[in-house]
């Protein structure tokens, strides 16, 4: 028999409205995963036992009434800890926000309260969003389901690990520099980034405003569609919200490829990128090619400059966003004689070393006599990647690319050099500094058994030709394995 | 491009009481992003003007009309110090 951990959200769905279990056993299942896996994975920074039990409850009531229910009534669902949850702890992975308890609920978690979903917990993350492997967390690494020497990728590296795993059957996270899709393509599973403005940022802690954006991760591209439809729309408390229509994200989930124009970015091609995880990636095009996809090689000459603009665009906005950190309002406070020497002690305590790092950054990019040499530069160069994908975008409907340029790194492999980490994110940065959408869908293994993750990007509001093509590489793809840990029975 | 930062400045302006080792440490990691960051520099921008938004959106507004807030009580459980429904500080201002 099937655990109910391993089902995808679909499967759930339909097991639910059919009577054929319960929201109370679904989340059994998933408790039960995550105790034989949690003390290997740290996934989670706090699995809320009650506030689940309670939801399950109610979910079983309404769905035993006949009453009105979604698709995500009764599915147990992961929030990475920067998402705010009234009453429950969250603290970005930062030891600053250590015991804070949030007067309000996300935007992003009223929907899904409201939708019925049953929140399992906050999960681990690089602090407050700023790394690629979760190894920045004040509260300790989380680790990889497939092997975990290996890290999840980041910063979403506690959700994208529930969810490979079965300690959750999706999960939210926040892309800012890729922070959904590589560790979905590190964990084997889907993660998705939305256009910018579709999925309102409230509640969501902020660290590059510009750039950051709320998205799923889960199991199938089908379950990514089905949680962004309740996630996204216009919400009056975002001011950068987008105030009109909404995608259709599942129009295109059965359409094929047939004449679409899939463009491969070259820029993200061959140097830098792993042997194996470029061969993967060119298989997946050819097979597109043979459902009737027409593939070209596109150019986006800029794309060498879009890491380098992140590094000064990310850290200014951070700079300003953190700068609410200061010893008055909540969280931790050390004291001073005065107000500056309390703020200057509170933040030296409670920011860890990659979050002072870009502080310290961000504040010297914006300082007076740098400002028009860094960021204003930056923002220029951004004006030029956005040209560059509007033009592709008059050639293609598409671009694709890798997820990540490599799987899954060591534990520790990147730790002490910032560039190389930075790194881990050159194919998806991209698509945060132009709003675009874009997907990792899983494509395969490599030789040591890690997974290798395909990426779709699109024009602004593009999803529904975004989930088409993604619908189409997962079919393609049948990648069906699942990480060893995921493996590990009741027997324990 | 070489780059020479103030670090101590930099800290200072950032409300971050750091030591002298940990100034250092930084200054240097700092200056390798900022080298590598520098490459925007290369690029001929003249004449291309700067996105700060990817959406390229202005204001936008709401009616002025009275909604919901946060409870009080609620946001001031969270402060580290408060003297009624006041958040309390150390001195700001030095006595005349």
């Amino acid at each position: 028999m099937t655990d109910l951990a391993d089902l995808t959200l679909s499967e759930a769905t339909s097991g639910l409205q059919g009577g054929e279990m319960t929201a109370v056993e679904l989340l059994e299942a998933v408790h039960r995963r995550a105790t034989m896996t949690e003390a290997q994975l740290h996934a989670y920074l706090n699995i809320d036992r009650p506030g689940a039990a309670r939801a399950a409850v109610a979910a079983d009531s309404a769905l035993g009434k006949g009453a009105a229910v979604s698709k995500l009534t009764g599915i147990p669902v992961a929030l990475k800890d920067n998402l705010v949850t009234r009453g429950l702890e969250t603290t970005c992975s930062s030891k600053i926000l250590a015991g804070y308890l949030p007067p309000y609920d996300a935007t992003v978690v009223g929907r899904l309260r409201e939708a019925g979903s049953v929140i399992v917990g906050k999960t681990n993350l690089d602090e407050f969003a700023m790394g690629s492997s979760t190894e920045n967390s004040a509260y300790g690494t989380s680790r990889n389901p497939w092997n975990p020497e290996r890290v999840p990728g980041g910063s979403s590296g506690g959700s994208a690990a529930a969810v490979a795993v079965g300690s959750a059957l999706a999960a939210l996270g926040s892309d800012t520099g890729g922070s959904i899709r590589q560790p979905a393509s590190l964990c084997g599973i889907v993660g998705m980034k939305p256009t910018y403005g579709l999925v309102s940022r409230y509640g969501l802690i902020a660290f590059a405003s510009s750039l950051d954006q709320i998205g799923p991760l889960t199991r199938t591209v089908t379950d990514s569609v089905t949680v962004l439809e309740a996630l996204a729309g216009y919400d009056p408390a975002d001011s950068t919200s987008h105030p009109g229509a909404v995608p259709d994200f599942r129009a295109g989930l059965e359409r094929g490829v047939a004449g679409l124009r899939i463009g491969v970015v070259s820029e993200l091609s061959g140097e830098g990128i792993d042997p194996q995880v470029q061969a993967a990636v060119a298989r997946m095009v050819t097979s597109l090619e043979g459902e009737g996809a027409k593939v070209t090689e596109v150019s986006l000459p800029s794309f060498e400059y879009a890491l380098s603009a992140y590094y000064l665009i990310a850290p200014a906005e951070c700079s300003a966003n953190l700068a609410r950190f200061d010893g008055v309002r909540y969280g931790l406070r050390r004291d001073g004689d005065t107000v500056e020497e309390m703020m200057a002690n509170t933040r030296a305590e409670g920011f860890g070393p990659e979050v002072t790092r870009r502080i310290l950054l961000g504040t010297y990019a914006l300082s007076a006599g740098y400002y028009d040499a860094f960021y204003g530069q930056a923002q220029r160069v951004r004006t030029l990647i956005l040209n560059d994908f509007d033009s592709a975008y008059g050639q293609v409907d598409v671009l694709v690319s890798p997820t990540s340029p490599t799987t899954a790194f060591e534990v520790g492999a990147r730790a002490t050099d910032p560039l190389a980490m930075y790194m881990s994110d050159v194919c998806t940065i991209p698509s945060n500094l132009s709003g675009h959408p874009g997907i990792s869908v899983p494509v395969g293994l490599d030789d040591a058994g890690l997974p290798i993750g395909f990426q779709v990007m699109a024009p602004a509001l593009g999803e529904e030709v975004l989930f088409q093509v993604a619908a189409e590489v997962e079919r393609i793809a049948g990648f069906s394995e699942r990480p060893a840990l995921a493996n590990s029975r009741a027997d324990i | 491009m070489p780059i020479d930062i103030d670090i101590a400045k930099v800290a200072r302006l950032a409300r971050l009481a750091l030591s002298d080792e940990e100034l250092d440490l930084y200054r240097a990691q700092c200056e390798v992003v900022l080298e590598h960051a520098a490459l925007v520099q290369a690029l001929p921008t003249e004449g291309v003007e700067p996105t700060s938004h990817p959406l390229r959106r202005t204001n936008a507004f709401r009616e002025d009309v009275v909604t919901e807030c946060l409870d009080t009580e609620e946001v001031l459980a969270q402060a580290p110090d408060r003297d009624g429904n006041y958040f309390r500080v150390p001195p700001i201002l030095e006595e005349p």
